[in-house]
């Protein structure tokens, strides 16, 4: 019994020990350490992946390393970035409890999310919803996807809004392997998903997807920011993330690392370099 | 109709109880539509699984060895592996090898068509088991009586096995098509839009997991109620004085 009290009782005390470094500031915390602690994904090819030597790279990899050097560029000392591999369930709650000081892990900006972290704006990519089809499938827009077969993936939100809101019959499967053997055995004529996971097939599997396309614009675009812990939402390390983000998106530095990981560059990212180099709102700091 | 549409808008938008299926037009549709497939994919998996059954127990007692030999291998392939792993099975790794090797394309079956097959087969091979002990049952001096009384084989099974076999199987039987009523909700993994399936779309868009699980739950109660009150039924009129449940 007084085993169990002692448990109960540190085990209550843990969350607290974890979540007490929080209330400093983390870019001060972050130069005096000389280390900069990022949350990333490794299994988002090739947004954060691993490369053949099991080393974490991908295009938001290059994106914080940029930041590390910028603010150590401006403290006068090199900053180490140490990589966190996250995973999307739990990637908020290492932030929250201090394991990391920022989180850049192909992450929504979402309404839901802001409550319990910060998002440092403007976001630094965007994804929607589109449809992977071959050319013979006669797939080409949302307009003539009407009567056509579609595979989906079950509990995704767009179905209805742009699978059957188009006059798809939209045939709906529990995971990815069970919805690839269906398109690849011709139950599908094509397959709505999140574009950006599509665009990484093409980058991973070449071969098995050359004659796939995403082929029809793609809608329900939500952004995806770097996050901070919420109480950071307005301190230095936003800020300075926020003003690494505009420089990106200004220099093309955003646009380069896409063709450097072979993304193919989506509207959003150029329509968001004119935005940035015009001065307009959109790409202000800390919305 | 509009006034029930009002009052669960009202329900939603005052109680945050969200009944979607009965005010919004699409949802609604989506819903019947998938209690429907339900009702007829349960009706033609429940007549083809007695079927099944039916030829099961016959060519089990077949005097032609391979022929008992091969009812064996069935009833111990669908009796000894759930009913989800049999329809991933056929579904995404029989039909494409056989559609691969005859040179179809887009699937030798459809989701439903496998559907309907696998879950037919499965409830069959527990028939076949059923019907066998109902034949078991049967005395053999009824039997033999009916021959001293100058039937011929067939009449015997006609008039004299098969309608006692019948009745003593009926309550496992009716138990096995309950449990096979309640089985279609796993064709929902190979995407049949039965109710499950449409109730799961609902709630993805909707976000009103818990209604939908009311909904659903209640929806079953009520099919499977009405499946049983109509075997009851039957069973009443099936019975013989003095064999069986006496009222």
């Amino acid at each position: 019994m007084k085993n169990l009290r002692r448990g109960i009782v540190l085990s209550l005390g843990i969350p607290l020990l974890f979540a007490s470094p929080a209330n400093a500031d983390t870019l001060a915390s972050v130069l005096e350490k000389g280390k900069l602690v990022v949350g990333v994904k490794t299994d988002f090819v090739p947004w954060g992946m691993r490369d053949a030597s099991g080393q974490i790279v991908g295009l938001e990899i290059d994106l914080i390393k940029d930041f590390a050097r910028r603010i150590g560029e401006e403290a006068g000392k090199t900053i180490e970035v140490e990589l966190v591999p996250v995973a999307a369930s739990n990637r908020m709650e290492f932030l929250e409890q201090g394991r990391i000081d920022v989180l850049i892990a192909t992450m929504a900006d979402t309404p839901e999310r802001r409550r319990l972290i910060g998002f440092v704006t403007p976001s630094y990519y965007s994804s929607g919803v589109s449809v992977f089809a071959t050319e013979e499938s006669g797939i080409d827009g949302w307009d003539s996807i009407e009567g056509k077969k579609l595979c989906g993936m079950q509990g995704a939100f767009y179905l209805r809004e742009h699978g059957f809101g188009n006059g798809a019959d939209v045939v709906t499967f529990k995971g990815v392997p069970e919805i690839e053997n269906a398109l690849f055995a011709g139950r599908c004529d094509g397959w709505l998903y999140d574009d950006s996971a599509l665009v990484s097939r093409q980058v991973i599997e070449p071969e098995k997807w050359a004659d796939y396309r995403i082929a029809a614009p793609v809608v329900s675009e939500v952004p995806w920011g770097i996050a901070v812990r919420k109480q950071d939402e307005a301190e230095p390390i936003a800020e300075a993330i926020s003003e690494a983000v505009v420089d990106w998106h200004k220099s093309g530095m955003i646009l380069e690392l896409s063709q450097k990981w072979g993304i193919p560059e989506t509207p959003w990212l150029i329509a968001m370099q004119e935005k940035c180099l015009a001065g307009d709102p959109v790409c202000a700091a800390n919305q | 109709m509009a006034t029930i549409a009002d009052f669960f808008h009202w329900l939603a938008a005052k109680r945050g109880y969200n009944f979607s299926i009965f005010y919004d037009r699409f949802d609604g549709t989506q819903f019947l539509y998938g209690i429907w497939t339900t009702i007829h994919l349960s009706f033609f998996c429940v007549l083809l699984s007695v079927l099944f059954g039916a030829i099961g127990v016959w060519l089990q007692r077949s005097s032609f060895e391979p022929l008992r030999w091969l009812v064996g291998a069935y009833v111990g392939f669908f009796r000894n592996t759930p009913p989800l792993v049999q329809l991933y099975f056929f579904y995404f790794a029989v039909d494409p090898v056989l559609s691969s090797a005859l040179g179809v394309k887009g699937g030798l079956l459809s989701n439903y068509g496998w559907a309907l097959l696998v879950l037919s087969l499965y409830a069959g091979a527990f028939n076949t088991e059923i019907f066998r002990s109902g034949i078991e049952a049967v005395p053999k001096s009824t039997c033999e009586a009916a021959e001293a009384l100058g039937y011929t084989p067939l009449q015997i099974f006609r008039h004299v096995t098969f309608p006692l076999a019948f009745r003593v199987s009926f309550p496992a039987m009716t138990s096995n098509l309950v449990n096979l009523i309640k089985t279609t909700t796993t064709a929902y993994a190979i995407s049949v839009a039965e109710t499950l399936y449409v109730a799961n779309r609902i709630w993805s868009d909707q976000f009103n997991v818990f209604e939908m699980m009311n909904v659903v739950w209640v929806v079953y109660l009520v099919l499977v109620g009405l499946f049983l009150a109509f075997m009851t039924r039957w069973e009443k009129a099936l019975r013989v004085p003095g064999f069986g449940r006496s009222k």
